[in-house]
């Protein structure tokens, strides 16, 4: 399909923009398991704090590449699907927003004055124009969904008896948890932290942002999974040779999403005082309901893929794994898609420990969990943002890539790395190896009395994994910008490889409206999350004021000082 | 609709899934794991002190501040039973002994308890695992079970 220039250049600076800041957040990446592994001693390393550069390695790697893809995905997959351009000035407003609040955000933790990492927890400060910054890119991906919106009910009213695209039902099931979720966190930020950080209201209760937070932190993990879920249901099978096993179970497992994703982010507050036993409970048991939608994917992607196997002449029971385009430059995307899939199998396995109640107190904020979340958010995640990057702007170009056989390997390279980095985490943290801790300092220094051995062999496999990584993630960086930078060669388009269905399926209208889905999120949302901020409400005894990350005093805000 | 295979496939998730969920019951149950209990606060929590119950039970208040642990240092005799209690000064806190499964979050105005029984002599680091600020890498305690008493 044709797009015209100024979307076409629209969509290329929200894949460019977060690309390049990547590349601070991947060299943090390595300087992370070079001070953990006691390599060095240091406080910071070339001006770059540890806890700054695990800051923006958190918050451009996990907020602003995601979303700006996100979009910059959705642009392209709604354009395509229902052959109807994205409204320019919805989509210019949007980008700038994006970029601007990007900017802001950036400034603050360049400068050493946000240092608080990617999750803010108050009653740590950051600058305003951090927070600002933040709720302005989010405030942009609204802007580009509500577009949407519009495009897409149009569409349905000449369209009703029509099953919505597949893809472009996931872009709005993700984008709905999305919208949703920041609520929350648009409120924590705006109506609490900017004027309890800018001085204006003395404290706030920590209990109640953080779970304001967390109301927002799970779903961010599905916003994150989601587009390269569209990418397994719609593109994967084609590009096998195959066909899509059932389509039907992704409009199933996209709705269960809808409802689950939300009502259970107080599973990352197993820990926390002042929210009762009850809710932990019962959102670690819908945890569980949320991975049945991963369970019905990972049989239909399978299912989908044997079949392309053995389209391709696979005989006996496992012959068909064999025959799969693997190092085929041609569909480098496979290549992508299959290693964030492999991953994504011991990132879903690690995850149910996480999300197993007490079981949670064995991993939660040690190492164990950067091992885990690396398998999936720079697993499927980040393998599909990158190959559907590359995809993209070479279509959108009209230039071929830069490197071909380069571009194929990235993925393998990438994924034997994250398996031995994330083995050395795990392993850490199931002896206790803090996450988040400038582990060179002491822990991992000699001449340090906190100096611990053990973890000496968990952090050298971190750095031998983190190494590979940054390896892949060069190449990805020279294939992508090469690409970029090279001449042009064809027409611009965008067309991406669309899955047939092997069974023919009868549309099922429950399965292609919204309407009861979202009542029905709605009802389970304020079910679970009522309790949760009435008990935050009710048992945090002491609000807190402001306090800088490096120094034990509070803030004195300027209402006290008059 | 979704023909036999995907019917199979949802039944074994879900029956998967309740497994899971059995077995955190079960850990719940059999194991006594369970997670902080939720207590209303009060100022008397931000008095670090250990206090001893009576002959096997103690309870140890813990405050946590940029960047310490107090009581810093706790003497405990082989085979008690000991509440933590946990609350934080200033920003937030974390409060592991890894060799226990303790794992709680040290929040203002709020206080995490969990109880554990102490068989084995030795001693237990207590680590803080969220980040507190610059010098958070040197937060530290630990609790010495079966020392002779200071
Ligand atoms: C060269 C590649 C990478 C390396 C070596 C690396 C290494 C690490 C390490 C060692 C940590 C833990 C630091 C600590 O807790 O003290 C970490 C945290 C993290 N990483 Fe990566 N990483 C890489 C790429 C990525 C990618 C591609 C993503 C996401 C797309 C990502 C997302 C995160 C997030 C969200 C955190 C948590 C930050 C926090 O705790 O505040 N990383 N990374
Ligand atoms: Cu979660
Ligand atoms: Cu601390």
């Amino acid at each position: 399909m044709h797009l015209s220039k100024p979307i076409r250049n629209i969509i290329l600076i929200e894949l460019f923009v977060p690309v390049l800041l990547l590349t601070i957040g991947i060299y943090h990446g390595l300087m992370q398991v070079i001070y953990r592994a006691g390599v060095i001693h240091q406080s910071s390393f070339a001006k770059l704090d540890y806890y700054q550069g695990l800051t923006l390695h958190g918050v451009i790697n996990a907020i602003v590449l995601t979303t700006f893809f996100a979009v910059a995905f959705g642009h392209a997959t709604i354009a395509f699907h229902l052959k109807k351009e994205p409204n320019y000035r919805a989509s210019m407003l949007s980008v700038c927003l994006m970029v601007g609040g990007t900017l802001m955000a950036a400034w603050a933790m360049l400068m050493g004055k946000a240092s608080v990492l990617y999750t803010f927890y108050a009653p740590l400060k950051a600058h305003p124009l951090f927070y600002l910054g933040t709720a302005l890119l989010i405030v942009g991906s609204w802007v580009a969904f509500f577009d949407w919106v519009t495009i897409y009910s149009k569409w349905k009213k000449d369209n009703s008896e029509v099953n919505t695209p597949l893809a472009v039902l996931g872009t709005l099931v993700n984008f709905t948890i999305w919208f949703v979720c920041t609520l929350a966190v648009a409120y924590e930020v705006l109506v609490l932290l900017i004027p309890w950080s800018m001085g204006w209201t003395p404290t706030v209760n920590v209990s109640l942002t953080r779970t304001l937070f967390w109301f927002f932190g799970h779903a961010l993990v599905y916003f994150w999974l989601l587009p390269a879920y569209i990418m397994f249901y719609t593109i994967l099978p084609k590009l096998a040779g195959g066909k899509l096993y059932s389509e039907l179970a992704g409009r199933i497992a996209f709705f269960l999403f809808l409802l689950l994703s939300i009502p259970i982010g107080v599973h990352h507050q197993f820990g926390d005082p002042a929210i009762g036993r009850g809710i932990k409970l019962t959102q670690s048991i819908l945890t569980f309901g949320v991975a049945v939608p991963s369970f019905i994917t990972a049989f239909t992607i399978a299912a989908s893929l044997e079949y392309a196997g053995r389209k391709r002449g696979a005989k006996g029971l496992w012959n068909w794994v064999w025959k799969l385009p693997f190092f085929d430059k041609n569909v480098y995307l496979f290549g992508y898609l299959i290693n964030g899939l492999i991953l994504f199998i011991f990132g879903g396995l690690t995850g149910l420990v996480n999300a197993s109640y007490s079981l949670n107190n064995v991993i939660h904020n040690t190492a164990w969990v950067p091992g885990h979340f690396h398998l999936t958010v720079a697993g499927p995640v980040f393998l599909a943002i990158l190959g559907m990057s590359i995809f993209m702007t070479s279509q959108l170009t009209g230039k071929k890539i830069f490197l071909p056989k380069i571009n194929t390997i990235v993925p393998y390279l990438w994924t034997v790395g994250v398996l031995i980095f994330s083995t050395g985490l795990m392993w850490g943290g199931l002896l206790g190896e803090p996450r988040r801790t400038n582990l060179g300092l002491t822990y991992l220094n000699p001449e340090s009395e906190l100096y611990n051995p053990y973890w000496v062999i968990t952090t050298m496999l971190g750095l031998a994994g983190g190494g590979i990584m940054f390896a892949a993630g060069l190449l990805y960086f020279i294939v992508f910008f090469g690409t970029f930078l090279s001449k042009r060669t064809a027409e611009p388009v965008i067309d991406f490889p669309i899955s047939e269905v092997y069974h023919t399926e009868k549309r099922v209208p429950i399965f292609d409206t919204f309407r009861p889905w979202l009542v029905a999120m709605g009802v389970i949302l304020f079910m679970a999350y009522v309790p949760a901020i009435m008990d935050t409400l009710n048992n945090n005894g002491k609000k807190a004021p402001p306090y800088l990350p490096t120094d034990p005093a509070p803030v004195i805000s300027t209402i006290e000082k008059k | 609709m979704l023909d036999k295979f995907e019917r199979t496939v949802i039944g074994v998730a879900l029956l998967v899934s309740a497994l899971f969920i059995f077995c955190l019951f079960y850990a719940m149950g059999a194991k006594k794991g369970n997670v902080t209990e939720c207590l209303p606060y009060d100022k008397s929590y931000e008095d670090a002190r250990v206090s001893q119950v009576d002959k096997n039970t103690y309870q140890v208040f813990y405050v946590a501040r940029m960047w310490n642990f107090e009581p810093s240092v706790v003497y405990i005799p082989v085979g008690s039973e000991v509440d933590f209690f946990v609350t934080s000064k200033d920003v937030v806190h974390g409060f592991d002994i890894s060799e226990k499964n303790v794992n709680l979050m040290g929040v203002q105005g709020a206080v995490a308890k969990t109880t554990v029984k102490f068989d084995k002599p030795g001693v237990y680091k207590v680590t803080c695992h969220e980040f507190c600020g610059t010098g958070h890498q040197n937060m530290q305690a630990e609790v010495i079970v079966n020392y002779p008493s200071k």
